[in-house]
């Protein structure tokens, strides 16, 4: 009887075990398949069947890719904007979500909506003018023209001022009695005890960015200002099918976002489901 | 009566005078605050709020081709965009493709969701598993998907060839290209997605299951009857929020079909971009722009309004 439970149990234990499995195979594969293709020669990818496990190491893919397009410029490129947006942001956020969150004044309500207002207009549907306005200031193909339109966020502001808010008012009064300014309570107290949300919209900032794909396709026209993900699609326009080759740079370009997202994953999930859910 | 008209006096001072102070204490209070709002609200007036205007401005002009305004044209390329088939077809592409990635991610990311919220040796690895596509850009998907989908290389038709079932031209073929878009759109937001429910179902208290369990709830009676009403918060949302991800996609379109076979993917932000960047239409696109936003917003409105009151607050 007992035994009959527990076999029940370890079979029911297999299945659940095999529904996983399989989902995370299914979740996985694109990614897998574009890494194994990347590894392949170009005998291999063109014969008949695909290959779907790696049977060869072929390097020379990797260096191919770097060969046809200038990855590695791209790669800076993108560093460079998505750096630029995400220190501008966690300042730029930082310092709106301490009024919000510590200041009295009148009107917060409003300024509050206005903030929120530029949630609910659609990128898209300002992009005309904005294209338009970097062209006209001569910021197209430079960094600031890709850097400038992001470095304000009212998502990243209501990210830190959940977490402002959930320290103690207490502290701050005392604060203030004490002779403290503002200033120097938001950069010694309010940011320290808020490097977790500050951790999250960093690493959430910085992946918006380097994936970025409309705004770095119309702002920029020399090569060598290319971000990333416009740039990778060049290994597909450069020459007549070379697939090994397109897939070694698309793992290339993928290659710091994954780490990132491999170091930081609890912290991003964590702090995103934080602010999702109660904002 | 003397003494009393100056009481009122001294009161009408004594109560401008706290008026005053009211004043100067708000006045102290927005300086002390202003610096710390002031780079924000600059640039939302720059890069947000002025272009919102100036859009409008620009879909009553006519343009030159570097998008200088040269005449006033009033309402007509609003009345001209009723008639345009190609805008009309955009808008039908688009709502088809909501149809399809917004239910597709909501029970991709459920499934994968109540997956990993199972309590096993191991899970937090399916975990991360399944939240990978949040790492991952639209561009990169699109590409990692165009050689899944190759006619002859691909391994999706080396699928079908082993079930025996006829090929398809995933991304040539009109009656599957908007479909082959969509995949990836869905592989890409489930990761986010599935984060958000696990979320919402680890909040759900211990105590209600056991509740369920003592009342004779099986695993799928207290999933359907406690897990799922309880979760409905995230669920909307996602909704909302895949929605508006839906009107606003380009980058899968722009890297795996360029909007065709004849128009089958041509969803509208691509029309816009193909309006403006390469016929130079920048007023005509300004006045396409704007639909989609009140399009947008409308969406949005309803459904806060209707569907927010079947949502479930703990």
């Amino acid at each position: 009887m007992s035994t009959s439970l527990a076999l029940r149990k370890t079979a029911g234990q297999a299945v659940v075990y095999l529904a996983l499995t399989v989902a995370a195979v299914i979740v996985v594969y694109p990614l897998y398949n574009g890494l194994v293709t990347s590894f392949l020669s170009a005998n291999s990818v063109y014969s008949y069947p695909p290959k779907l496990v790696p049977v060869e190491f072929c390097w020379q893919n990797y260096l191919d890719a770097l060969h046809q397009a200038p990855l590695l410029r791209f790669v800076m490129n993108s560093f460079i904007q998505s750096s630029g947006v995400m220190v501008s942001q966690l300042v730029l956020a930082s310092l709106a979500a301490f009024a919000f969150a510590f200041l009295p004044f009148k009107g917060k309500q409003v300024v509050f909506l206005v903030f929120l207002s530029t949630m609910m207009i659609p990128w898209e549907s300002t992009i005309i003018p904005n294209y338009l306005f970097i062209q006209g200031i001569k910021w197209d193909d430079t960094y600031l023209g890709l850097i400038a339109p992001f470095m304000a966020s009212a998502f990243a502001t209501f990210l830190i001022r959940q977490s402002f808010m959930s320290l103690p008012r207490d502290l701050y009064d005392a604060a203030v009695i004490d002779g403290c300014s503002n200033l120097r309570y938001l950069l010694t107290v309010a940011l320290p005890l808020s490097r977790p949300a500050l951790g999250t919209l960093a690493v959430y900032s910085f992946l918006q960015t380097y994936n970025q794909y409309l705004w770095p396709l119309l702002i920029t026209n020399k090569i060598e200002m290319r971000t990333v993900q416009i740039g990778i699609t060049m290994l597909r326009d450069a020459e007549r099918e070379m697939w090994q080759v397109v897939m070694a740079g698309v793992v290339i370009v993928m290659l710091p976002t994954l780490l990132l997202f491999v170091v930081a994953n609890r912290q991003l999930i964590r702090g995103l489901t934080a602010g999702a859910l109660k904002g | 009566m003397a003494v009393l008209a100056n009481s009122t006096a001294g009161g009408q001072v004594a109560q401008r005078s706290s008026r005053a102070r009211q004043r100067r204490r708000d006045i102290a209070q927005w300086m002390a605050a202003l610096p710390y709002l002031a780079p924000s609200l600059v640039l939302f007036s720059v890069f947000v709020f002025y272009p919102l205007v100036r859009s409008v401005v620009l879909s009553m002009y006519a343009t030159n081709s570097i998008g200088q305004m040269t005449r006033f044209v009033g309402t007509r390329y609003y009345q001209r965009l009723l008639e345009s088939s190609e805008y009309l077809n955009s808008l039908a592409v688009t709502a088809r493709f909501v149809l399809y990635t917004v239910p597709g991610v909501l029970i991709v990311s459920l499934i994968l969701a109540t997956l990993g919220n199972l309590r096993l040796r191991g899970i937090a690895v399916y975990r991360v598993a399944f939240a990978l596509p949040l790492a991952i850009s639209g561009a990169t998907a699109a590409l990692l998907f165009m050689f899944l989908y190759h006619p002859t290389l691909g391994p999706f038709n080396y699928f079908l060839d082993l079930l025996r079932l006829p090929r398809v031209g995933w991304l040539i073929d009109p009656k599957w290209a908007l479909m082959a878009v969509a995949v990836p759109r869905i592989w890409l937001q489930s990761g986010f997605a599935t984060v958000v429910i696990l979320a919402g179902m680890q909040g759900i208290s211990e105590e209600l299951f056991e509740a369920a369990k003592i009342d004779g709830a099986g695993r799928f009676a207290s999933w359907r009857h406690v897990t799922l009403p309880l979760i409905t918060p995230s669920l909307f949302f996602l909704l909302v929020v895949t929605t508006l991800g839906a009107f606003q996609t380009f980058t899968e379109v722009n890297v795996l079909t360029n909007g065709g076979p004849v128009d089958a993917t041509q969803v509208v932000v691509h029309e816009i971009y193909r309006s403006f960047y390469f016929n130079g239409q920048y007023g005509f696109a300004s006045a396409q722009a704007l639909i989609l936003f009140v399009i947008m917003l409308v969406l949005t409105i309803i459904q806060f309004g209707v569907i927010e009151k079947r949502v479930y607050y703990a």
